[in-house]
């Protein structure tokens, strides 16, 4: 199977071919793979080097140009870095912008914390108007990439390596969860890459999993819709808790429990394999299983 | 005072007054007067009823501090009523010590954090490249010298010297404002860089019209610096760099 960051590059290839407004902005990162794109499309494929604040605000500038500009690097060095750039750059101007990221949270497993960003969602979610898919396959991305280059608002699309076994589409790509499995026992919402595990942990117990690929906005109409028990568990490969503030604003006119499972937010100081960092924070399919099971009395 | 149609740059106090209420002026308004009114009145391809056009020369003050010298040029240019001027600060106001390009006709970026705009500039100026039917339009940038103390600048400069969008232009006022200073002159850091440079003295609006409209060599950017009236710098001579006069 291709991975996200093969399917993103061979995607936006494509979409640089076919339609002139389409711009890309890298900071070395990935620019390898674009040389071909970037012999075709001098103009429209900018390499910075190694400069993500101005990374930032090339696309900006392309933006106020009438472009559609899509800026891509590690997540650390994407909105970390230039956070004040996406602020004002971005969002102050209220210029539109797709900023597409790899690595996210642990899949630099190796390369330590510099490589690691699992709060870049939460650091997000305080500029307003920013629509986050978080793509569980690349078929995922390949439609979410589309989608995103088409519009003209701000967009984070958080690509990870780590990948559920099928792609999940229809109402993920309008932007609505996917009910995956329905139950009466409670609600598991597992975002991007991290269903298999949820439906692993899950399988022998009656409750509802649903799929998100898109956290913002945030889909209450679905959940609300198929809430049977109120004990909600939100699974995102994010800092935990990331969700929490849509999530408990949506079920705010009843009573109700919430468990966030994420990445902890500790130094774990440890390099290893993704797998490993996932089991670390408990978001491997047993790490799962356990807290569901506590948190809603299951054996 | 009574509004007119037409102003001269011997009106301009008289409008930064609606704004201060008084006849004293934040230094850092003062020192972009000339060189603001230089452009609208001479240089750049821009008039209120054409601020919309995409052919328009563009025109970013990534020194958003003091804005109400640009204010001030605006209103004297029609881009909105000289009366607006008087609501300078107010809640309801469209204008406020920082500019907001979605409040203020004709403003290009909204400003205030250092550092930002040239590298919007350097984008702005690839874009307009790729997006313009017939000649692009010119790009232009004015910072202060203190403004370069930002790393991001420096980002931006050497960019645009590599990717050499000849039709940006940048300009900084230089008010000798830097804690630290820039010895050699802060036009070394874009000359490296592969940028033209001209110093202009900020009172000479000839020659301001001249090297700012002027076209630059193929391939190189061009910086206008602007030598306005030095500024005391206490740190500077606590660390026992020099000024500049």
């Amino acid at each position: 199977m291709v991975s996200s960051r093969v399917q993103f590059v061979t995607t936006m290839t494509e979409l640089l071919e076919r339609d002139k407004r389409t711009a890309l902005v890298l900071a070395d990162i990935s620019a390898d793979r674009f040389l071909p794109a970037a012999r075709r499309h001098p103009g429209r494929v900018v390499n910075v080097g190694i400069r993500e604040q101005t990374m930032i605000g090339v696309a900006a500038g392309l933006s106020l140009a009438g472009l559609r500009p899509v800026v891509h690097s590690y997540a650390s060095f994407l909105v970390e870095r230039p956070f004040e750039q996406i602020k004002l750059d971005l969002g102050h101007q209220d210029l539109g912008a797709v900023l597409v990221s790899i690595a996210g949270s642990y899949d630099a497993s190796g390369e330590g914390r510099t490589h690691q960003s699992p709060a870049d969602v939460a650091l997000l979610d305080t500029i307003p108007g920013f629509t986050v898919h978080l793509p569980g396959h690349a078929a995922e991305v390949d439609a979410l990439l589309r989608q995103a280059v088409a519009g003209n608002g701000r967009v984070y699309l958080r690509l990870s390596e780590r990948s559920n076994h099928q792609p999940w589409h229809g109402a993920g790509a309008a932007g609505g969860m996917t009910v995956v499995r329905a139950g009466s026992l409670g609600t598991v919402i597992a975002v991007g890459p991290l269903l298999d595990p949820v439906l692993a942990a899950t399988e022998l117990w009656d409750v509802t999993v649903l799929y998100a690929s898109t956290i913002r906005p945030f889909d209450s109409a679905t959940l609300l819709g198929t809430l049977g028990r109120p004990d909600v568990v939100m699974a995102e490969p994010l800092l935990r808790g990331t969700s929490l503030g849509p999530l408990s604003a949506a079920l705010a006119h009843i009573p109700h429990r919430l468990l966030p499972l994420g990445v902890a937010d500790v130094e774990l100081r440890r390099y290893g394999t993704p797998g490993q960092h996932a089991a670390a924070h408990g978001l491997d399919a047993r790490g799962i299983r356990e807290a569901v099971g506590a948190f809603l009395g299951l054996a | 005072m009574t509004m007119k149609t037409v102003f001269r740059f011997e009106d301009l106090p008289g409008l930064l007054s609606l704004m201060s209420g008084d006849e004293k002026h934040d230094p850092a308004a003062l020192s972009t007067l000339d060189v603001l009114w230089v452009l609208y009145d001479r240089v750049l391809d821009v008039l209120a009823d054409t601020a919309g056009e995409r052919a328009r020369d563009r025109f970013l003050l990534s020194k958003g501090h003091g804005p109400q010298a640009y204010f001030a040029v605006l209103a004297a240019k029609g881009f909105f009523p000289p009366e607006v001027l008087s609501s300078f600060g107010r809640f309801d106001s469209p204008l406020g010590y920082h500019p907001d390009r979605l409040l203020v006709p004709g403003v290009e970026i909204s400003s205030g954090s250092l550092g930002h705009g040239l590298a919007i500039a350097v984008g702005l100026a690839l874009g307009l490249a790729e997006t313009a039917e017939g000649g692009a339009p010119r790009v232009f940038c004015l910072m202060g010298d203190a403004e370069l103390d930002e790393g991001s600048n420096h980002e931006a400069i050497a960019l645009a010297g590599r990717l050499a969008p000849d039709r940006l232009r940048a300009i900084v006022v230089d008010n000798d404002s830097s804690s630290y200073g820039w010895p050699g002159g802060l036009e070394g850091r874009f000359a490296a860089e592969g940028w033209e440079t001209v110093r202009v003295p900020s009172s000479e609006h000839d020659a301001l019209a001249l090297e700012l409209g002027g076209p630059s060599s193929p391939g190189a950017p061009r910086l206008v610096v602007v030598e306005a009236s030095s500024k005391d710098n206490s740190w500077r001579s606590l660390a026992g760099a020099p000024s500049r006069n």
